[in-house]
C-alpha cells in the first residue's frame, strides 16, 4: 500500500477534514446544528410540494422515505464530485509550496461530503419512524451500496479534479452534466413512470440510477425496480459495476499522470 | 560512497508558457485549428548533476531568475524533472515560504495544529509542543484570535515557531525567510547556526554570499540554468562576485508582453536629476497589472559613460511580493544615498519579476537616467571607505 495511510497522512487528512467542517458554519449563530437543520428543511419542503401538492409517488410504500433516500444520494454525488472538482485549484497555495501527496487534497474533500452524508441519513432515519418504516433486513446491504457510489464519485472526482487545473471550462460543464443527470436518474418520480422498457433499461446503466434504486429496495420498499428486475437476471445488469470500475481506474490513473505538473500549472 | 541524501542526476527542466493562458477549451481549440502552439518553451535548468551528502549544509546561489528556486522546487517533489532524476534519501520539508496553508478565517490556535499536520504531526505530537511554539513565537494571548486579526509579524513570528519544530531529515530553506527585521533576522540565524551544529542535511537557497559563507561546508552556483560551480563556499561567493563584477547580466530578458508594466519610472529628489553627495534619489515606480501576479521589483543600474553594469538590485531582498490582482495599480519607491555612485549619469533599467515562477514579466531599458555631481571617486561607485595614515 506504499503507506498510504502512514501517520503523517492521516494526520494531514484529519486536519483537512477539520478545517473544511469548521470553515463552512463559520459566522453562522447555529454554527454545527446548521449541517442537520439544513437538511432537515430541505426535506420538509420537498416533503411538502411532492408528496402532499403533486402527490407523484402515489402508489409507491413509504413514498416520502423513498424520495429522500435518493435525494440524499444524489447530493452526496453531487456535493462531492463538485467540491473535488474545485479542491486541487482551491488549494494552489499548497501545491505550489509543498509537497503533500496530492490524492489527499482530493481525498480529504469526499471526506467532507462522507460526513455530510451520515448527517443526512440521520436525518432519513427521523424520516424513517415518522412514517413507520418497518427497516428491511436487506437494509444490512446499504454499506455496500453506499462503498459503490463512493468509488463511482472518487473516479470522477480525481478526473475532474486533475482536468480542472488544465481546464477552468470543467467547472461549468459538469453543472450542466449533473443537472441533466439529476432529471436522468430516477430520484423525483418512481422508475415506473417511464413507461418505455428500452428507456428503462437505458436509464438503469447508468451507475446512479442502480444504486439509487438498490437503496430504495434494500431500505424501503422490495417494490422498488432494480437493474436485476429490469434486465429480468440478464448479463447486462452487470454493465454499472463495470463503468464504476472503469471510472475508478480510469480517473485515479488520470489524476497520478497529472499531479506531476499540477504546480507549474495551476 | 552511497551516503547521499539528495542525488539530482542530469536533470533538465523546461516550462511551457503560455504565450496567453490556455485554460478554456475555445481557446484550445481555436489554437489547435491555427497551429499556433500558444506557448514558449523555457528551460529552467539544464543538465544539472549534484550530490549532497548527509550532514551537509548546502548552499545554491544564484541570481534571480537563475533557476535556483526551480531547483529547490525539484528537490521538493513539487516539481518534476522533464529529463533527469531526483533521488531523495530519508524525509524532506521544504520551506519554500512561510506559513504555507495557514487560514485567515481560523484562530491562532487551530492554524498550529493545521500547520503542524502540514509538517507530519498528527494533534498529539502537537499538543505536546504547543506551549514551546506560542511562547517562542510570544503570542500567548492572541492564539484564540482569528488570523486575519495578526498583524503579517505576528504571523511570520508563529509561522517560523511550528517551522523550527519539523524533524525531517532534510531540509531546504529559501533564504526568503530571513526576509524581516533584524530581531527576526537574528533569529532565523539562530536556528540556522543550531541546524549547522546538529549536522542536519540542509540545502539553502540564498542570494546573499554572506549567509552562504558563514553557514555553508559546500555550495553551487547557478547561472541561467547551467550549474557554474560546486565547491566551497569561499570559491562559489569568489565566481559569484566575478560575475557580477564583470557585469555578466541575466541573459537579455525576452521583451515581454505579459499584462504587467512600469507604467512611470520618475527620478525624485532634485528637478534637474543632479544629485549632489548628500541628496537622496528617489526613484519611484508606477505600476499596473491587467492579469494578476505575484510582483517583486528590480533594477538594472548602467553607468552611462561607458556602459559599465553597477547594480542589480531587487524589492525581495527588502520586501515581500505583493500579490496584484487584475487591473490593479501600484506605487513603489526606491531610496539610494547619491554619495554611493561616483560621478557620471546612470541609467535605470525597470525589470518586474513574478515572484511565483521568478521569471521577468516586464523589462526595459534605460527607463530613467540621473547624473551626480561633487567630488566623488572614478568608476561607477563612490567607495565608502575611511583612509587613514597609520604610521
Amino acid at each position: 500500500m506504499r503507506h498510504f495511510f502512514s501517520k503523517k497522512n492521516r494526520a494531514l487528512i484529519s486536519e483537512l477534514v477539520r478545517t473544511d467542517f469548521k470553515l463552512r458554519y463559520q459566522g453562522s449563530a447555529l454554527g454545527y446544528a446548521w449541517s442537520l437543520l439544513r437538511p432537515l428543511l430541505i426535506f420538509i419542503i420537498l416533503y411538502v410540494v411532492f408528496v402532499k401538492f403533486l402527490k407523484i409517488g402515489n402508489g409507491v410504500p413509504h413514498y416520502p422515505v423513498y424520495l429522500l433516500l435518493g435525494i440524499v444520494i444524489w447530493n452526496f454525488f453531487n456535493e462531492m464530485t463538485v467540491q473535488s472538482l474545485g479542491s486541487i485549484v482551491g488549494r494552489g497555495d499548497l501545491i505550489r509550496k509543498i509537497s503533500i501527496p496530492r490524492w489527499i487534497i482530493v481525498f480529504s474533500s469526499s471526506l467532507s461530503a462522507l460526513i455530510n452524508l451520515f448527517l443526512n441519513l440521520v436525518v432519513v432515519l427521523l424520516f424513517v419512524f415518522i412514517n413507520h418504516v418497518d427497516l428491511l433486513k436487506t437494509a444490512l446491504w446499504l454499506p455496500l451500496i453506499f462503498l459503490e457510489i463512493y468509488v463511482f464519485a472518487a473516479g470522477i472526482s480525481f478526473f475532474l479534479a486533475a482536468a480542472f487545473v488544465k481546464y477552468r471550462d470543467i467547472g461549468y460543464i459538469w453543472e450542466v452534466i449533473m443537472q441533466a443527470g439529476f432529471y436522468l436518474t430516477p430520484i423525483l418520480y418512481p422508475l415506473a413512470r417511464i413507461t418505455n422498457h428500452t428507456f428503462q433499461k437505458l436509464i438503469m446503466i447508468n451507475p446512479m440510477a442502480q444504486t439509487v434504486q438498490d437503496a430504495r429496495y434494500s431500505v424501503v420498499t422490495h417494490q422498488s425496480a432494480t437493474i436485476y428486475s429490469v434486465f429480468d437476471g440478464g448479463w447486462y445488469r452487470f454493465i454499472p459495476f463495470v463503468i464504476v470500475v472503469l471510472v475508478f481506474i480510469g480517473g485515479a490513473a488520470y489524476f497520478r499522470k497529472q499531479s506531476k505538473f499540477f504546480a507549474e500549472n495551476i | 560512497m552511497d551516503d547521499f541524501a539528495i542525488k539530482i542526476e542530469s536533470v533538465t527542466k523546461v516550462f511551457k508558457l503560455p504565450l496567453e493562458k490556455n485554460t478554456s477549451i475555445k481557446s484550445i481549440l481555436i489554437n489547435s485549428t491555427k497551429r499556433n502552439k500558444g506557448y514558449e518553451l523555457q528551460s529552467a535548468l539544464k543538465d544539472i548533476s549534484l550530490e549532497i551528502k548527509e550532514g551537509e549544509f548546502f548552499g545554491v546561489v544564484g541570481r534571480n531568475g537563475s533557476g535556483k528556486s526551480t531547483l529547490l522546487k525539484l528537490l521538493a517533489g513539487i516539481y518534476s524533472p522533464t529529463v533527469g532524476q531526483v533521488h531523495v534519501r530519508g524525509s524532506l520539508t521544504p520551506f519554500i515560504e512561510l506559513g504555507v496553508g495557514f487560514n485567515p478565517e481560523l484562530t491562532g490556535r487551530e492554524n498550529i495544529f493545521l500547520n503542524g499536520a502540514l509538517l507530519g504531526f498528527n494533534r498529539k505530537d502537537v499538543q505536546a509542543m504547543y506551549k514551546d511554539i506560542v511562547g517562542f513565537a510570544e503570542l500567548g494571548r492572541f492564539m484564540d484570535q482569528k488570523l486575519k486579526n495578526y498583524s503579517s509579524g505576528m504571523q511570520v513570528r508563529l509561522a517560523f515557531s511550528i517551522a523550527i519544530r519539523a524533524q525531517s531529515d532534510i531540509l531546504l530553506i529559501d533564504e526568503v525567510l530571513a526576509v524581516g527585521d533584524a530581531a527576526f533576522q537574528k533569529k532565523c540565524f539562530d536556528y540556522f547556526e543550531e541546524l549547522k551544529k546538529k549536522h542536519r542535511t540542509v540545502v539553502l537557497v540564498s542570494h546573499d554570499m554572506d549567509s552562504v559563507k558563514r553557514f555553508c561546508t559546500r555550495a553551487a552556483l547557478i547561472t541561467n540554468g547551467h550549474l557554474d560551480l560546486i565547491g566551497s563556499p569561499q570559491q562559489v561567493a569568489d565566481l559569484y562576485d566575478k560575475q557580477n563584477a564583470s557585469g555578466i547580466p541575466l541573459s537579455e530578458p525576452p521583451v515581454i508582453h505579459s499584462g504587467i508594466e512600469i507604467t512611470n519610472l520618475k527620478i525624485k529628489g532634485r528637478k534637474d536629476r543632479k544629485f549632489d553627495l548628500e541628496d537622496s534619489i528617489t526613484l519611484q515606480f508606477s505600476i499596473k497589472a491587467k492579469r494578476p501576479v505575484n510582483c517583486v521589483l528590480s533594477i538594472n543600474i548602467i553607468k552611462k559613460e561607458d556602459s559599465q553594469f553597477v547594480a542589480a538590485i531587487s524589492s525581495d531582498y527588502q520586501i515581500n511580493p505583493r500579490l496584484l490582482k487584475s487591473n490593479e495599480e501600484a506605487m513603489y519607491e526606491y531610496v539610494i544615498p547619491s554619495k554611493q555612485f561616483s560621478q557620471g549619469t546612470f541609467l535605470v533599467d525597470g525589470v518586474i519579476y513574478d515572484f511565483d515562477t521568478k521569471q521577468p514579466v516586464f523589462f526595459k531599458r534605460s527607463m530613467a537616467s540621473f547624473t551626480t555631481d561633487g567630488i566623488r571617486g572614478w568608476g561607477a561607485l563612490n567607495l565608502q571607505g575611511t583612509w587613514k595614515e597609520v604610521k
